[in-house]
């Protein structure tokens, strides 16, 4: 593959400060391309969540460089790098992290808004198709805590994809649902990359999810320790 | 901004009390500081308003305000002479008549001449220092208010008697006489006369009610043994404000002192500024303690949405926005804080202005109440300008907040 990475990891380290600093990161050179569905695993303290929040631009490394589509993101104003998150990258933790006070659509409309490029018509019908394609077309007017914890974490990828990114990154997406649930989560992810061409980036503890994928990355003592295609796409 | 408002006002909403004692925080700092002020002001204009009445706006008097020199001193510029007392000048002002006649044609308002002559009155073995004014009863009503402080009498009652005299009410109340007494008036020329009390006058302010009276100008020029003397001229101008600019022009067109109401009260009015900065003052401080309210509750909310705040920032919100969401909610509070706080205000002033207050030092039995908008805009910045600064702190805490800490945290 020749294509420039969605986004790329060079030699990055995250050394957290303190009386003893703690290496959450170490020397990690990584390239996600686009329509790739990447699993990254690892014990707990592995730093799996710590790859992930400097991937998406939520942190910064101490050393090392992360590129979006080509371009170095440590030296961007930190406005540029809320507008890369906001237009590039959608996030899904693992817990739903929705607006209480909001309702479901409106929760869905807010990354939309912030950007600020369409209509508030607009953004209304795209919440509304996007609400109807994760099946929860009739909760739409409802507020977040009326859901089921499936229900809210499939409000948070609906939400994580209402500016079109190209990458989801999620943190743990199924890691507070039941199996049921987790399944949904999961099927929904797996048609994003399968039938949308979008690149999803997941942490997971579930290995068994993690083999699904098409590409797992596994994490020790903040370094990675194996990179490798897992299961051929159906 | 809509995003940034409706975000704003959700949090507000979402925290009834707190807000509502916030807001009320805010409105009791500015109701009260529109009630002070408007009290200060109410004041302050009754006071300068019957010191504009009562007195001419300015005093042209025969004096000047250096002595005459000597006329060596005059005429070789580098002479400088000891020992000679100045030069003695014939009192009054010249040509009085063409005075009068110069000053109406530019001076926009009114002029009357008079004569003061500083005088003894004496009845029942009483002696009291008085100034007497001579006035012309047909112009003095164009020049000063003393026809309407009369007390049951016109200003043509001086015509009633030979030596008619319109006494305070203070100096009445002191000598004991009453209208229809006969008073001896004793000048340092040596002059005795007899005169008459034909009426009082009241002007509430006590140097003058205790030791002014009047007479006819003719009578004040007998009591001078000067025929024909004008020793002041007094003018009431339309504009009371422009006094100051005029009597320079007067005084420098004439070489006579003239004086204006500002320089003859000038410690009073001093002493209004520093009563004003001590009101701004402790408005300012009423103000800045309502202001620790919006600090505290625009930093509960900001700790109690660490979360929200996190999201929203990992979402791709700036910190501007964020910031800006938590400085709204501060402005909100404020703003909803100054408008309960006018109403407030305006109440207590009414309720205040209602008051029957009975003192010695006022002719009033009411508190003298300013009703002006700008009380109301001063008040209403500084309160939007205190829950600005003070939200803006939390505001910039909660913006620079780092995501990562958060979510973990939460997670």
């Amino acid at each position: 593959m020749t294509a420039t990475p969605l986004i790329e990891a060079r030699n990055v380290t995250r050394i957290l400060p303190g009386i003893v600093p703690t290496t959450l990161v170490q020397g990690v050179d990584l390239a996600i391309r686009q329509n790739e569905f990447v699993a990254i695993t690892g014990p707990s303290g592995s730093g799996k969540s710590s790859l992930l929040y400097l991937l998406g631009l939520l942190d910064l490394p101490t050393s090392g460089e992360v590129l979006i589509e080509g371009q170095a993101t440590t030296s961007m104003p930190e406005e540029d790098r809320a507008y890369a998150r906001l237009t590039m990258l959608g996030f899904v933790f693992q817990f739903h992290f929705l607006l209480p006070e909001f309702t479901v659509l409106e929760n869905v409309m807010l990354p939309m808004r912030a950007l600020g490029k369409l209509t508030k018509a607009q953004m209304r019908a795209r919440g509304g198709d996007l609400l109807g394609s994760f099946g929860l077309g009739e909760h739409m007017n409802k507020r977040p805590d009326q859901l089921s914890g499936g229900q809210r974490q499939r409000v948070a990828v609906a939400r994580a994809l209402a500016n079109e990114p190209p990458v989801i990154l999620a943190d743990e997406p199924t890691g507070s649902l039941d199996s049921k649930s987790s399944e949904q989560v999961f099927e929904v992810l797996r048609d994003l990359v399968h039938v949308e061409g979008k690149t999803v980036v997941a942490v997971t503890h579930d290995l068994a999810m993690a083999e699904r994928m098409d590409r797992r990355i596994e994490l020790m003592d903040g370094a990675i320790v194996a990179d490798k295609a897992v299961s051929v796409r159906q | 901004m809509n995003l940034i408002f409706e975000i704003a006002w959700t949090h507000v909403r979402g925290r009834v009390r707190q807000t509502g004692f916030a807001v009320a925080g805010v409105a009791t700092g500015v109701g009260f500081s529109i009630m002070m002020a408007s009290l200060m002001q109410g004041s302050q204009d009754d006071f300068t308003d019957r010191l504009i009445n009562t007195l001419p706006h300015i005093t042209v008097s025969d004096e000047r305000r250096t002595p005459p020199g000597q006329p060596a001193e005059m005429f070789f510029g580098a002479a400088e002479i000891h020992g000679l007392t100045p030069e003695a000048r014939r009192p009054g002002i010249k040509n009085p008549l063409a005075s009068i006649a110069g000053l109406e044609a530019w001076v926009p308002g009114a002029v009357a001449p008079s004569v003061r002559v500083p005088a003894i009155v004496r009845y029942a073995s009483q002696d009291v220092a008085i100034s007497i004014v001579g006035i012309d009863p047909r112009r003095e009503p164009m020049v000063s208010d003393l026809p309407k402080q009369l007390r049951g009498v016109t200003l043509s009652a001086l015509y009633r008697a030979t030596n008619a005299i319109i006494i305070g009410d203070g100096l009445s109340v002191r000598i004991g006489a009453r209208p229809g007494a006969n008073i001896t008036l004793q000048t340092s020329e040596g002059t005795r006369l007899n005169a008459q009390v034909v009426g009082l006058f009241h002007t509430g302010v006590q140097s003058i009610d205790q030791r002014t009276a009047y007479v006819l100008i003719k009578t004040g020029q007998i009591l001078s043994r000067q025929t024909g003397l004008v020793n002041e001229l007094r003018l009431r101008l339309r504009d009371p404000m422009i006094s100051r600019e005029i009597a320079a022009r007067i005084e420098n067109d004439t070489t006579y002192k003239s004086v204006s109401w500002q320089e003859s009260n000038e410690d009073l009015l001093n002493s209004f500024i520093i009563r004003n900065i001590i009101m701004f003052a402790v408005v300012g401080a009423i103000l800045l303690v309502a202001s620790f309210g919006t600090y505290n509750i625009i930093s509960t909310i900001t700790h109690e949405k660490a979360r929200d705040i996190a999201i929203m920032k990992s979402l791709g919100l700036s910190e501007f926005t964020v910031r800006s969401i938590f400085v709204v909610e501060a402005l909100i509070i404020g703003l909803v804080g100054a408008l309960a706080g006018f109403v407030l205000g305006y109440l207590l002033c009414l309720a205040l202005g209602s008051v029957t207050i009975k003192s010695p030092f006022m002719d009033s039995d009411r508190l003298p109440m300013a009703y002006t908008y700008t009380h109301y805009l001063l008040a209403g910045a500084v309160a939007l300008a205190s829950s600005l600064i003070a939200g803006y702190q939390p505001a910039r805490k909660a913006a620079r907040l780092h995501p990562v800490e958060i979510i973990r945290g939460a997670t």
